[in-house]
């Protein structure tokens, strides 16, 4: 039984007690607590199941790198999946739900995975669900969807508030431990800017629980006092509750804010991720306890030394009233003797090394402590969680000795120092022999963008265990940040401590050393991703040497575990198969997160309503006001429609469309791009832009153009207008007014820099409105101010004028095929004007019309639309555009391109109208014509489809461009479309269905 | 996530202000061009492991492009400077050969010539 105990817990306010609930179960803790040491205290053992296995599993660890204890935290909105339960702080009301097991933690019945033992080994996947391929879908993936994955994703919308936000310093540090704290009270005098970061709730890392050398309480005087100092510094930022999760280049940090009992409440925040840009980053993240390789290792009960004497020292809980230990190292007898401390049963210290020297195996000697060298387990005793273990010897291949009771065992294999965030960015690490670790590597650090160092390992990240070793060293190197900075450190007394003697810790990887082939499946390396002694092996076995690969055959050290526990262990025993030493063996890549951020605080406030801005024209509010039906054009929205009284959308269509062909409709145009392109060179500039010529045309006249990309694909269209000799105004495609306007520029700048030409999008400047119709002159002439008569403003042509008391620019030209001015105004006006058209046209019935009108119209006459009829594959000459091409001109962006063979090739899809046979039903958007042969590949031969589609209200009837195999020679041919159930026939005709003269 | 110093403001722009626009110094081939040259125009980029000489733009800023001789592998940046050459000025060839010696400049025999 694990409980809490009658004192103790220095973390935990036990005037504060706290009920939350487990799988629906009622539990209290305290104040103080995390899910996890509370779930300790009453007597949790099994909090989750394995990932592969569904074996059960216990709380191994007490900080972010806990491979089991992941959760389902809150319902309803404010559910997260695979929150880490020692991380996560204890709240009222918590509801707290385990994860991975079907249908309960309790008796899972996955976990028949485990009775072969061996019948998911490494590489499982690849090798069985092969063949057959029917079997895939109905059969192996419906089961593994049921009993694989971390977690439910949660089936409503988050509640819960995040936000970003973004901060730059000189020097971060990461890491509120001993050496953290030191760092920061260092080079808070130099005044540079200086930001710590500490994951947890409370500075001062394993400082207090462990270093008793450090004087009786002193070491928490010591915390405390320097905080008091750090507080006062006006330079120095300090948060808890902030995990850096990733390093990336250039000194741009990522951190994860927590906000504990926030969740569903409104006002407060949630998460907030930093984002943070630093000079130089002081790394002082601290060591993270290895497990050891033995039979039943993963047993509930089985935990690190370090969390055992966490959960013990912090927050008052015992692990067990028998608690083995084993261990390759001193440092585990400081768990031991905390337990004998608090009057806890220790019956066994199994130490694998054959001599035991210490200054605390002397001292656990001396509280009467039970110590056996050179002994290991032989195998864990108990079927769901420990009742005992079986000594055997080390070097030997596991023959039990003696049976001893237990409920806990700690395990200590050693320390890893906490390198994820240095390797982030390409710090390389060595295989130090003598410390057993891995190291950072100075000689080959992460860089600045100046080819400097910008990340300094301090403390335990280092590799510097020993506490007396740490002042000095911190010292050092921070010095020598400073100095970077040009400045130097104050002369401040740095904690004084006792030297202690730690014995070397001994790199032992296989409990006993020759472990039998049965008790390695049994034998756990990473908990998380359940890759077991013999899977590495396997891996090894079948040619997967290279840490690289083995890591993911066998999926060791992936997910959010990221090799935190598992990874030294899985290169040692690589290491150990192969016969070659550690450093040859390498690492994997760590990469971010160092520990996982919620999708919540990587959207930030960017969801809903803020997930992307919406442009709005000067006239969007009366279109609101006649119910406009909306459509997403680019960043804009756009009327679709204007929905009259219980009308449908596709009658409005059909009204609108009416309107225009029989007296005048009007449409908000003010979304098209216009860019002012001016200057002495504007028009030879142009000459290169368009595929046809722009310098030929005349001042007040209007021309349509194309633009192609240098391989010759159409890009973009619209009406130039020649304003003066030197100034043209560029009509863009709504979604192509940015993109042609940096097009331009680059041009400009990177490859024609010595013309004098200057372009400016004017697009948000100028209200364009559309008046189209057989009465669109008359509703014009009624608001009076310039003659826009047939010879006055001829088809194609532009002028200036006051009409209804606008300054405007009136263009004539057409989408529709009818009778239309595009006016001109500046966006200031746009709503009074449009106003006073919509005024002067009731006496003809004017009606406003949206996109899909201005769509059918357009289909109607055989006007192409870019994105329609374009994809990026497709060159003006395939839509019948040869007429807007120059033959004249020497060079035009994309003309090289165009000559292409491929792009010559008689054989090229063309633009053709096609017309459903008997009155069939309209054909599909984007549906392509089947032949009767074969392609190369054996596949029906395609040869066209269709690219616009719509119903014509004019012709009554469905009307249809689609591009088709040498279709213009082909007019008159029948062919067919596939779409999915049927085959739609069409004939092929012009592209221009209405009014065709 | 990139800083560069766009040479036009001066600004230390984080690279969310800026669009990347692939190699620099590309010689434009124009209707008279092989198809080789074309292609190569068009199509062919060098992709070195090392130093690269690639354009930028300060899109989210004042809107001009530059050029930045920067390294692929450790993401050092030698230098930024206008887009309006055929190629890098001396100082940034002089910043490149303080940080690099012999083959470690990844460039190989056309790059090199960009440098030259």
């Amino acid at each position: 039984m694990s409980t809490r105990l009658p004192t103790g817990g220095r973390f935990i306010d036990r005037s504060k007690p706290l009920n939350f609930r487990f799988n629906g179960r009622k539990f209290k803790g305290f104040e103080g607590d995390t899910v996890a040491s509370a779930l300790m205290a009453n007597d949790q053992k099994v909090v989750g199941r394995s990932f592969k296995y569904h074996r059960p599993r216990g709380i191994v660890a007490s900080g972010p790198e806990e491979p089991n204890a992941l959760f389902t935290i809150g319902k309803d909105g404010e559910r997260e999946p695979n929150q880490v339960g020692t991380i996560t702080e204890l709240a009222e009301g918590l509801e707290v739900k385990s994860q991975n097991h079907w249908p309960t933690l309790e008796t899972d019945i996955g976990s028949m995975a485990n009775l072969g033992s061996n019948l998911i080994p490494a590489g499982f996947y690849y090798k069985t669900f092969m063949a057959p391929r029917q079997a895939w879908k109905h059969l192996f993936e419906p089961a593994i969807r049921q009993s694989a994955g971390l977690g439910q994703p949660p089936n409503q919308n988050d509640v819960d508030h995040y936000e970003h936000f973004y901060l730059h310093t000189d020097i971060l540090v990461v890491g509120g431990g001993m050496a953290g704290l030191l760092a920061t009270r260092l080079l808070a005098e130099t005044g540079l800017r200086i930001l710590l970061l500490e994951q947890s709730p409370n500075f001062g890392g394993r400082l207090v629980q462990d270093h008793a050398e450090f004087g009786e309480g002193a070491s928490q005087d010591w915390v405390d006092s320097t905080l008091l100092e750090l507080f006062s510094s006006k330079n120095v930022t300090m948060r808890s509750r902030t995990s850096v999760s990733g390093i990336y280049d250039h000194g741009f940090v990522i951190a994860d804010e927590r906000f504990p009992n926030t969740s569903g409440k409104s006002g407060y925040l949630k998460r907030r991720l930093w984002k943070i840009r630093t000079k130089r980053i002081v790394l002082a993240t601290g060591a993270i306890e290895r497990p050891l390789c033995f039979a039943g290792n993963d047993l509930p009960g089985v935990r690190l030394a370090s969390g055992v004497r966490d959960y013990l020292i912090n927050y008052g809980v015992s692990p067990g009233d028998r608690t083995a230990i084993i261990t390759n190292n001193d440092d585990a007898y400081r768990t031991a003797i905390a337990l004998a401390e608090v009057g806890l049963s220790v019956p066994l210290i199994l130490d694998t090394r054959m001599e035991i020297r210490g200054t605390l195996p002397t001292r656990a000697k001396n509280l009467g402590l039970r110590i056996e060298p050179a002994r290991g387990i032989g195998e864990v005793l108990g079927k769901k969680t420990v009742s005992g273990l079986e000594m055997c010897s080390q070097v030997g291949e596991g023959t039990s000795l003696e049976k001893i009771g237990c409920e806990s065992i700690a395990v200590s294999g050693g320390w890893s120092p906490t390198v994820h965030l240095w390797s982030h960015c390409n710090g390389k690490l060595k295989w130090d022999e003598t410390k057993v670790m891995f190291v950072p590597d100075w000689k080959h650090p992460p860089i600045d963008s100046h080819g400097k160092q910008n990340i300094f390992p301090v403390g335990s990240a280092n590799g510097y265990l020993q506490l007396h070793e740490i002042p000095s060293q911190v010292e050092q190197i921070v010095r020598q940040v400073a100095r970077e900075f040009d400045k130097d450190l104050p002369e401040i007394q740095l904690p004084h401590t006792r030297e202690i003697t730690e014995d070397r810790c001994h790199g032992t990887w296989l409990i006993p050393y020759s472990m039998k082939p049965k008790k390695k499946m049994k034998a756990w390396v990473d908990y998380q991703n359940d890759v077991k002694v013999s899977d590495i092996d396997l891996a090894v076995l079948e040619g997967f040497e290279s840490i690289e690969h083995s890591k993911r055959y066998t999926t060791l050290g992936m997910a959010t575990d990221q090799g935190k526990t598992s990874n030294v262990n899985g290169i040692a025993l690589v290491s150990h198969n192969l016969g070659i030493p550690m450093d040859k063996v390498g690492t994997t890549t760590f990469r971010p997160p160092y520990s996982p951020i919620p999708l919540g605080a990587i959207a930030g406030s960017a969801g809903k309503e803020l997930f992307k801005p919406t442009r709005k024209t000067p006239i969007d509010a009366w279109h609101v006001s006649q119910n406009a039906h909306w459509e997403p054009v680019s960043d804009w929205r756009r009327p679709y429609c204007y929905l009259l009284e219980g009308e449908s959308v596709e009658n409005a269509v059909n009204r609108e469309t009416l309107r225009v062909r029989t007296t005048v409709g009007m449409l908000d145009a003010t979304t098209l791009g216009k860019i002012l392109v001016k200057g002495k060179d504007a028009a030879k500039f142009l000459d290169l832009i368009y595929t046809n010529a722009i310098s030929t045309l005349k001042p007040s006249r209007c021309r349509y153009g194309l633009m192609c990309d240098e391989n010759g694909f159409l890009m973009d269209d619209g009406v130039v207008a020649r304003l003066d000799e030197t100034t043209f105004l560029c009509h863009t495609t709504t979604g192509g007014a940015d993109h042609i306007h940096g097009w331009l520029e680059d041009w400009l700048q990177c490859e024609w820099w010595d013309w004098r030409v200057y372009t400016a999008n004017i697009t948000d400047q100028y209200v364009q409105i559309g008046v189209a119709g057989p009465d669109a002159r008359n509703v014009l002439d009624k608001l009076g101010g310039m003659d826009l008569g047939e010879e006055a403003l001829p088809f194609m042509s532009w002028k200036k004028g006051i009409l209804g008391g606008h300054e405007v620019q009136v263009y004539r030209i057409s989408f529709s095929g009818e009778l239309s001015f595009e006016i001109s105004v500046r966006a200031s006006e746009g709503l009074e004007l449009w106003e006073k058209i919509h005024e002067a046209g009731q006496e003809f019935s004017i009606e406003p019309y949206g996109t899909e009108a201005l769509h059918v119209l357009r289909a109607e006459k055989g006007f192409i639309m870019i994105g329609d009829e374009t994809d990026g594959t497709i060159i003006p000459q395939d839509l019948g555009l040869d007429w807007a091409i120059s033959k004249k001109k020497d060079d035009f962006l994309g003309k090289r391109g165009q000559q292409r063979s491929y792009l010559t090739d008689p054989d090229r899809w063309k633009l053709v109208g096609l017309e459903v046979l008997d009155n069939d039903e309209p054909l599909p958007h984007g549906v392509y014509a089947q032949c009767e042969t074969k392609n190369e590949f054996d596949h029906p031969k395609m040869e066209g489809r269709v690219t616009s589609t719509y119903y014509s209200p004019i012709l009554k009837r469905p009307i249809a461009m689609g591009l088709v195999e040498r279709g213009t020679e082909r007019m008159g041919e029948v062919i067919k479309f596939n779409c999915g159930n049927k085959m739609i026939k069409a004939k092929i005709v012009s592209h221009i269905a209405y009014n065709t003269d | 996530m990139l800083k560069l110093v766009c040479p036009y403001c001066g600004i230390e722009a984080d690279e969310t202000e800026l669009v990347s626009g692939g190699e620099a110094h590309l010689k434009r081939e124009g209707p008279d061009s092989t198809d080789d040259d074309f292609e190569g125009y068009l199509f062919l980029r060098e992709n070195p492991k090392g130093i690269i000489l690639e354009r930028w733009r300060h899109a989210m800023g004042c809107g001009k492009w530059f050029h930045v001789a920067r390294c692929t592998v450790t993401q050092e940046v030698f230098g930024t400077y206008p887009a309006q050459t055929l190629k890098p000025p001396p100082r940034i060839m002089e910043v490149i050969k303080s940080r690099r010696t012999g083959q470690e400049t990844g460039l190989n025999s056309d790059n090199a010539e960009k440098f030259s």
